[in-house]
């Protein structure tokens, strides 16, 4: 029995002591000089379980007495969150090292950060979810204030873990309200005393609490407030792995408690989540069009797509499952190719995170600024590129679950978010003379990502890459 | 072969048009006319090898949906083949006229390029006319249609630089957007009860349709009728029949070369072309024919009176190529389809040549138009004038009376519809309206002719002492049309208005022997027989009488039409009419322009309002101004003022500058940076997210 336990939870195992055996080595041997070595290795491991997670995984395999489940779902969520890590970890290796921030715990606190995520996407109770969400958040507060000597990142890591703490307190609080009046943790147990229409008042209030602490990790409005301030205040690699792999892992979680555990009780949660949807859209939209820095703007782009996900979720439906995970696999391939660019915004050697130092940047880089574009069109939703595809998705999911005002404020919202993913555009394209030129970049790997990410947007009108497929099938375990 | 003479003047367009940068503008130009010339060989090869017998060649299957199939397909028959040399020979000269006209036009500065894109124009002009006349269906018409109504919007305002044409381009394109309107209804109105595009299935549905209510703007229709009206209303505007015929005076500011091939020739009687195509419905429409016959008479009538006092020398053109255009409506009305084609076909030579022999005539003044300011120009351009001379001869209708044929061009086939319209209906109103018309024909066209060329120079003195004869590449389209406007009548009388039997074998319509109808009518036109067709021998009794259904051959005429063979024996006085009507106003031309050069003033003195009303030209602009034009500019600037500026861009306006830079700032506000803030923002929306809860979730 615990024999087969551990073989369906063996890829989080091997992560785990493959990040307790890295730091060991690293401590005990040549430390920071083994940290680009590290930074390989852990993406190589990522990779490993990426596929070995998506050729191997079959079937629906509840272990640990169904606390932990290993389904399409979570071996969807998992792949992608291993490759997004892994892409992104790749992409900071230079400059981490640049900046002198690549020290031997960042492979080792991103590998416990997916091992956490890992195991929340599995989770079939509450525990495990909490266990999952603490182990994941913990190296991600750490991560955050990386740059130890930069007052900025300190904060961003300290604000980060005393409102992640804050969430988990209400995440937590919500998990023993649920557990009190439903006399157990376990979401299959759950689901059965969450009866349409007859849930008692004291289970939902514990579901609310649960979305809130949830939202946080998602950073939905009006949960998000940490959000701008950490984007800005971590490295830009940490930014952009905050902006991937988290992001995937709560929004699957979500999921999995909503349907899983309270699956039965669609009409009453379904209206909360439309609401941190519509509102999370506008906010997005609306804040990100005052930003200058071009990571705060991500910030608030990434709120405003978290709007589109949750949209998905709201439906209630396979297709809204389906779409929100189509959505987020699309989101977390713009966001690296992005995040790609920005990481290449350099002058001087020192990092530039104002948009107005892109002034004109078509001129100097055609290729790359062409590649901007396309990514900045595809996330604003501009067809053909595959953003509006995922917009489309959502959209359709929610007007079939008959949320028409939520697609039509959906709709508003994209238009309005428009204008500032349409500003960077035309700086890069029509701007004026700028006063300072950036730095051409000569980092192949960031030049590869732009490209690929750019590359996909475009070709992947053809058929999406066969994701729809995959994502249906995810969908269908979850949703019963 | 037809195939060629339909593509080459694409071929030429699509040259002139993209490659002239290639080949160069002289080679460009070569090339379409080249080109045109070709497909006009052909098509007089075509036309005289044609034996009568439709043929159809398929080029390509267009448009299949549903039971919706129209094939992209020649419908080769007599009528075609008569468009096809009158389009392409009068496009061919025209493009060598332009030649000369174009050289230097005072339009465009030094070193611009303008004349492959006119050669260009006119090439895709005559593409799309081709187009329509070989169509075997209604939807590929509506293209040819709607693709000479384009190449005409351009060749207008080919002087885009002058305001007026530009207007004037505006003006003839919606004008005839209103007819399209009508055109396009009857196609769809044929589609819903006929199921089907095609000349064929339409035709032989015809007696069917005859006998079929539809119901349609709030009452019940004949469904023939009703067609055959909507039908006419496209007919209306293309060919600026009355009340849609505002545009075609104004479009007079296109060059003059586009004049006399679009405004003259070809495309203003696509609608006669088009009634005549559609003579198997129009048979069963006795209702629409009358209404086409009265419009065709009262536009020939109208636009004759306000020719009188017209002084831009295009302008007289153009109304006498409306009033035409009314002879030829008159005679499709009253079921003459031949005769109607007849005089399509020699109205094209002489119209442009007068057309082409104006252009002449502006050319050697330095483009100045107002005849008041020419004058004894005879000798100064002696070409111009023989050529000009002989068109008036050719409109006017002057030939030997009686003979029916021997004479220029315009005598034999207007003297054919007048008979005809007076063999429909004795005494009526068509009738008079022609007849009256003819005088008034005569007088302007004299008119023209007197105070361009007879007389003394008027205007500037500068002008007349440079005036000269125009190029050779000019004078010889004029040359080869005069040919045309004198024998083109009696060569083909009898083809068009011979013998019944004559006509069908000409036209590939099956007849047969003697009806009694036939037989009665020869009793009494005995004495006139020889008078009317000379060539028939008066020994042989038997006459004959088209048969066959609706469809068979290239025109068809009912059972109980006998207009063609009665209008054999009118009255001689009725014959003579035509004749007498064209002395009197030569002769009053004469007194008023040469005997007695005061006698107009006083004339205009005399009768004021009236000369006010026609130079106005019936104040039909200003009635549609004030009646449409007017509340449509209204309704515009309304929409687009308050409801396009304020409503629409001042809701974006205001969202965008406003209201989005509003929460904007707010949103910023609330990213105070300080933790506690957070740490409240989440409080509150947990409350939020509660309250919401307990009031409307599950829990009630």
């Amino acid at each position: 029995m615990i024999q087969a336990d551990l073989n369906i939870i063996m890829p989080e195992i091997i992560l785990s002591l493959f990040a307790i055996g890295a730091l060991l080595g690293a401590v005990y041997t040549s430390k920071d000089k083994m940290g680009p070595m590290l930074v390989w290795a852990t993406a190589g491991v990522f990779l490993a379980l990426a596929l070995w997670i998506g050729v191997n995984g079959q079937g629906t395999n509840p272990a640990f007495g169904g606390m932990f489940v290993d389904d399409a779902f979570s071996r969807f969520a998992k792949v992608a969150i291993l490759l997004s890590s892994a892409a992104v970890l790749v992409m900071s290796q230079e400059y981490m090292q640049r900046k002198g921030l690549l020290r031997f715990e960042y492979p080792v606190l991103v590998a416990l950060s997916v091992v956490g995520m890992m195991v929340m996407v599995s989770a079939g109770d509450l525990m495990t979810l909490y266990m999952g969400l603490e182990l994941q958040s913990l190296a991600l507060y750490v991560v955050a204030s990386l740059r130890r000597d930069s007052a900025r990142s300190t904060e961003a890591g300290l604000k980060y873990f005393v409102l992640g703490a804050l969430s988990s307190g209400l995440l937590l609080y919500g998990a023993s309200l649920t557990y009190g009046f439903a006399g157990t943790t376990l979401f299959s147990g759950i689901i059965q005393t969450a009866t349409e229409g007859h849930t008692s008042i004291g289970l939902l209030f514990g579901l609310v609490f649960i979305i809130a602490g949830l939202a946080f990790k998602v950073s939905a409005v009006p949960f998000h407030m940490w959000t701008p301030d950490v984007y800005e205040g971590s490295p830009t690699p940490v930014t952009a792995f905050f902006a991937t792999a988290p992001k995937i892992a709560a929004m699957a979680l979500f999921a999995r408690v909503l349907h899983d555990a309270f699956g039965s009780a669609v009409s009453d949660w379904s209206q909360i989540i439309a609401l941190l949807s519509v509102v999370s859209m506008f906010l997005g939209a609306f804040a990100a069009i005052g930003q200058t820095n071009i990571k705060r703007l991500m910030a608030f782009s990434s709120i405003a797509h978290m709007g589109y996900a949750l949209m998905g979720l709201a439906a209630g439906t396979v297709l809204g499952v389906q779409a929100m995970l189509v959505y987020m696999a699309i989101y977390v391939t713009m966001n690296i190719g992005t995040f790609a660019f920005i990481l290449s915004m350099q002058k001087d050697g020192q990092a530039v995170t104002d948009i107005g130092s892109l002034n004109q940047y078509a001129k100097r880089e055609p290729g790359k600024a062409l590649a901007m574009l396309i990514l900045l069109f595809s996330m604003a939703g501009v067809p053909p590129m595959v953003g509006f595809f995922g917009k489309f998705y959502v959209l359709r999911a929610a007007y079939d679950a008959g949320l028409a005002w939520l697609a039509i404020a959906g709709v508003i919202a994209s238009v309005i978010g428009a204008y500032y993913y349409l500003r960077i555009v035309f700086y890069m394209y029509f701007g004026e003379v700028p006063d300072e030129t950036l730095d051409k970049s000569h980092s192949p790997v960031l030049w590869g990502f732009l490209m690929a990410s750019a590359a996909i947007m475009v070709l992947g009108l053809v058929n999406l890459f066969g994701i729809e497929g995959a994502a249906a099938a995810a969908a269908a375990t979850l949703v019963n | 072969m037809e195939t060629l003479i339909l593509f080459a003047p694409l071929v030429g367009a699509l040259i002139g048009g993209f490659g002239w940068r290639l080949t160069g503008e002289r080679a460009a130009m070569w090339i379409t006319t080249g080109l045109l010339f070709v497909a006009c060989a052909f098509s007089w090869i075509v036309f005289l090898t044609h034996d009568g017998v439709t043929e159809k060649i398929q080029l390509l299957r267009w448009i299949e949906s549903g039971s919706l199939s129209t094939d992209w397909a020649i419908r080769m028959d007599r009528l075609t083949a008569i468009m096809l040399i009158v389009i392409t020979t009068v496009s061919a000269l025209v493009h060598l006229y332009s030649f000369g006209y174009m050289a230097d036009d005072p339009q465009w500065k030094e070193g611009e390029s303008y004349k492959p894109r006119f050669f260009a124009y006119l090439s895709f002009f005559t593409f799309a006319m081709l187009m329509l006349v070989t169509s075997d269906n209604l939807v590929q018409m509506f293209f040819g249609w709607e693709g000479v109504g384009v190449a005409s919007y351009l060749l207008i305002g080919f002087y885009y630089r002058k305001p007026t044409a530009n207007a004037a381009a505006i003006k003839a394109f919606v004008v005839n957007r209103v007819g399209d309107f009508g055109f396009a209804l009857g196609i769809f109105g044929l589609y819903y009860l006929t199921d089907s595009v095609k000349f064929d299935d339409i035709f032989a549905a015809a007696p069917a349709l005859a006998e079929t209510t539809v119901h349609f703007l709030w009452a019940d229709w004949n469904a023939a009728n009703l067609i055959a009206v909507l039908l006419f209303i496209g007919a209306m505007g293309k060919s600026a029949q009355l009340f849609l015929h505002t545009w075609l005076p104004d479009a007079m500011e296109g060059p003059t070369p586009v004049s006399a091939l679009i405004h003259a020739a070809t495309m203003v009687t696509a609608g006669v072309f088009l009634v005549c195509r559609m003579s198997p419905l129009m048979e069963y429409a006795p209702e629409a024919t009358a209404f086409i016959t009265i419009l065709g008479a009262t536009t020939a009538f109208v636009a004759a009176t306000i020719g009188l006092v017209q002084n831009d020398i295009k302008r007289v053109i153009a109304y006498s190529t409306m009033s035409q255009l009314g002879y030829m409506f008159v005679a499709a009305g009253v079921g003459a389809y031949s005769v109607a084609m007849f005089h399509l076909f020699t109205h094209a030579f002489f119209k442009a040549m007068l057309f082409l022999g104006a252009g002449s005539v502006i050319h050697a003044m330095h483009h100045e138009q107002d005849m008041r300011n020419y004058g004894g120009l005879r000798k100064k351009i002696p070409y111009t004038f023989a050529a000009m001379l002989i068109g008036t001869l050719a409109i006017t209708g002057v030939g030997i009376p009686l003979t029916g044929w021997i004479g220029f061009a315009g005598f034999a086939s207007k003297d054919a519809v007048i008979e005809s319209a007076f063999a429909a209906d004795p005494m009526g109103y068509a009738f008079w309206m022609l007849v009256i018309a003819a005088l008034f024909t005569s007088f302007y066209s004299w008119r023209l002719m007197f105070l361009t060329f007879f007389g003394k120079p008027r205007g500037d003195k500068h002008t007349h002492e440079h005036a000269h004869e125009s190029p050779m590449v000019m004078l010889v389209p004029l040359g080869v049309l005069a040919v045309g406007s004198i024998f083109a009548g009696a060569i083909w009388y009898s083809s068009f208005f011979g013998k019944t039997n004559e006509i069908a074998s000409f036209f590939g319509v099956p007849y047969a022997e003697a009806s009694e109808h036939g037989e009665a009518k020869d009793d009494h036109g005995e004495a006139k027989d020889d008078h009317a067709a000379p060539k028939d021998d008066k020994k042989k009794k038997t006459s004959y009488a088209f048969t066959g259904k609706p469809g068979e051959g290239a025109i068809y005429t009912g059972k109980d039409n006998h207009v063609i063979h009665d209008a054999h024996y009118v009255p001689t006085w009725v014959k003579l009419s035509p004749f007498i009507a064209m002395v009197i106003g030569f002769l009053m031309a004469m007194c008023f322009y040469i005997w007695d050069p005061k006698m107009p003033k006083r004339t205009m003195e005399h009768n004021r309002p009236l000369y006010n009303f026609l130079l106005n030209k019936w104040y039909f602009d200003e009635l549609y101004d004030a009646i449409f034009v007017k509340p449509a500019s209204m309704i515009g600037r309304f929409f687009w003022k308050r409801g396009d500026g304020d409503v629409i861009d001042g809701t974006l306006n205001g969202v965008a500058m406003g209201i989005v830079p509003f929460f904007t700032r707010l949103a910023g506000r609330a990213q105070s940076g300080y933790i506690f803030t957070y740490a409240f923002a989440m409080v509150i929306g947990i409350l939020v997210l509660v309250t919401w809860m307990t009031f409307s979730g599950g829990a009630q």
